[in-house]
């Protein structure tokens, strides 16, 4: 029987899903290998979000050994490249606790709940032209949408855990991701408003000057706002070692601290790749017909860099700082660059609607003049803001003394 | 301008990327080490050494153990004490060095060693037969003649017992080395008169110590 899926079908697009489709269809009926072929896109892309990961483990270890003038994890394979191999094997015979007043459903879902959102954002990111799993019309709306699952998953690792510190790491955890995901928001309504659509190929596409450059502020904002949701080191209150131990993870063990693990590490690498997509022009590049993945990850590797230089830099900051930063400091920063982007297009589109390279080039000029001055002014009004006021009374103080 | 100092702390990490890692990586890669390291594995010289036994009382926490026997064998070559043991229980050692410095013959030397490490203290006894058999690479802790020539316990080949003593020690050496007693020893070499302290035996023979008895009285 031949199989040939339809024209409409949102997979049509994606040449490996209707290959192997195609293929499989020739010996088995069509429903089935529409779920053989989904079930072998996913494999490829749960393996390559965790192998990506366990690389790039590897990576930031030896990236921050450096930064600290040591040397790093150098000692198994080539370079030391077989350490997370290693690392998942020590997991992996480690027993698997749970504490006794856990809640056992719960807390054994948390490690899935974490990994997933990681590899459904890959969904949607083309790697290179046309090599997108789905060219969703709503892409950034879906990434933003699967992002958030990663908040209520660790407000349930820390509800399960039955313990105050993974607690305490779950609350401070989800003010961050809820608090951060209003700038991110605001910060890629410029980006859609430039490419007029919501599809990452589209986006993408529409970069004829990457849009780091047309949008600065945004990309600065996006930056920020997605290293706190990935609880990375300036921000990191949320698993701060050397407050309350590891947040909301200090009860697992074994092979679902592997997964984990993984999904931090993996999410960096999707955020990346997400950021690599709308800021940096995605696969685009010279011979980016055929060297499209090579640019997507030479981007991500440079992002990547960025990542673990932010973090070996940095102390970490106190949660009412951070908090602060988020609404006191991005917000305004990304409501401006909205506003700036929105009045520009306006201004600047023609007939049609579309924005040809010189008007993105004048956007570019503009932009880094507003984002100069915004980073100057709310800089200086935010620096009296988060420097603590006096000597710390609000604890002694009754609920209507303090206001 | 608020932010410059994120910019400033970002270029110092960026700087110290550049840079050299500080790491030694042991296995493969060493320290330069001194001469004069104190390190295990005693360097014991047993054609120098006459079981006085010197090292044993001097070191602070006893771990020396030294028997000897009169030499029945051998007296006309030297022996006149024969070593039975020579122990150090290295597991308690300090390495002070206390024990070299005590040395009249300089027998026994610190070693340039600090891998010796074992699963079980009682490997951590250094017996006779281990010290008679060990590469002798002497530190030069203690031992100036040493120092003075230049010499690398970790690089340099193994010393033997006549190459590490003080020159001006030649009785010892000679009589270590052919025990040719008949051959004429030169006078400054020539061990003093026995003196007795006389004055302290006839003091005690003279005026008796009064016993308690007649004190109370």
């Amino acid at each position: 029987m031949n199989c040939v899926l339809g024209a409409d079908n949102i997979l049509n697009d994606t040449v490996l899903y209707r290959v192997i489709y195609e293929a499989v269809g020739h010996v088995l009926p069509c429903g089935v290998s529409y779920v053989v072929a989904g079930l072998a896109m996913m494999l490829i892309l749960a393996n390559g979000v965790l192998l990506g990961a366990g690389l790039f483990s590897w990576v930031e270890r030896r990236l921050i050994g450096r930064f600290h003038n040591r040397i790093g994890p150098n000692r198994w394979g080539p370079f030391g490249m077989l350490q997370p191999l290693a690392d998942l094997v020590k997991l992996l015979t480690k027993e698997d606790l749970t504490p006794r007043g856990a809640d056992r459903i719960v807390f054994a879902i948390v490690p899935v709940a974490m990994v997933a959102p990681v590899i459904l954002m890959m969904a949607v990111v083309p790697f290179a032209k046309d090599t997108a799993l789905v060219n969703l019309n709503v892409g950034i709306l879906y990434i933003l949408a699967v992002t958030s699952i990663t908040s209520i998953a660790i407000f349930m690792a820390g509800w399960s855990s039955d313990n105050r510190y993974a607690m305490f790491g779950a609350s401070r955890g989800v003010a961050v991701l809820i608090s951060y995901e209003v700038p991110v928001v605001m910060s890629l309504l410029g980006v859609v408003i430039l490419a007029g659509s919501m599809s990452l190929d589209d986006v993408v596409s529409a970069q004829a000057v990457p849009f780091f450059l047309v949008q600065p502020l945004a990309f600065f904002v996006f930056l920020a706002g997605t290293s706190a949701e990935l609880n990375r080191t300036p921000f990191d209150v949320a698993e701060a070692e050397s407050e309350i131990i590891a947040g909301y993870h200090i009860e697992y063990s074994g092979v679902k601290f592997a997964l984990i693990q993984a999904a931090e590490f993996g999410a960096v690498l999707t955020a990346s790749a997400v950021m690599v997509t709308l800021f940096l022009g995605g696969w685009s590049g010279p011979f980016a017909s055929y060297l499209g993945w090579a640019w997507f990850l030479l981007k991500i590797g440079v992002l990547a860099f960025v990542f673990s230089w932010v973090r070996a830099t940095f102390p970490r900051l106190r949660i009412d700082q951070l908090l602060a930063f988020a609404w006191k400091f991005l917000l305004p920063l990304s409501i401006i660059n909205l506003f700036a982007t929105a009045l520009e297009v306006y201004f600047l589109r023609d007939a049609a609607g579309t924005l040809d390279t010189t008007d993105l080039w004048i956007m570019a000029g503009i932009n880094f003049g507003v984002a100069f001055a915004c980073l100057l002014i709310f800089g200086t009004l935010i620096k009296e803001k988060v420097r603590p006021a006096g000597p710390v009374t609000g604890a002694i103080l009754s609920p209507g003394e303090a206001d | 301008m608020y932010g410059i100092n994120l910019v400033k702390g970002l270029m110092v990490t960026l700087k110290n990327f550049t840079k050299k890692p500080f790491t030694v990586q042991y296995p493969e890669e060493r320290v330069k080490q001194h001469p004069r390291f104190r390190g295990e594995e005693f360097v014991w010289y047993e054609e120098r050494c006459t079981g006085c036994a010197s090292c044993a009382k001097y070191c602070p926490l006893g771990i020396i153990k030294i028997v000897t026997t009169p030499s029945e064998t051998a007296p006309a070559e030297g022996d006149k004490y024969k070593l039975e043991l020579f122990d150090i229980s290295i597991n308690r050692c300090m390495f002070c060095g206390l024990c070299v410095e005590a040395c009249p013959y300089d027998a026994l030397y610190m070693g340039s060693g600090f891998e010796q490490g074992q699963y079980s203290r009682k490997e951590m006894i250094i017996d006779i037969d281990h010290l008679r058999q060990a590469d002798k690479h002497p530190s030069t802790f203690f031992r100036p003649q040493l120092e003075d020539t230049g010499y690398d316990p970790r690089a340099d080949r193994p010393l033997h017992w006549q190459e590490v003593g003080r020159e001006s020690w030649k009785w010892h050496q000679r009589e270590k080395m052919g025990m040719n007693i008949s051959r004429p020893v030169p006078p400054d070499l020539l061990p003093d008169e026995p003196k007795v302290d006389s004055s302290f035996v006839e003091d005690s023979a003279a005026t008796p110590v009064p016993t308690p008895a007649e004190g109370a009285e």
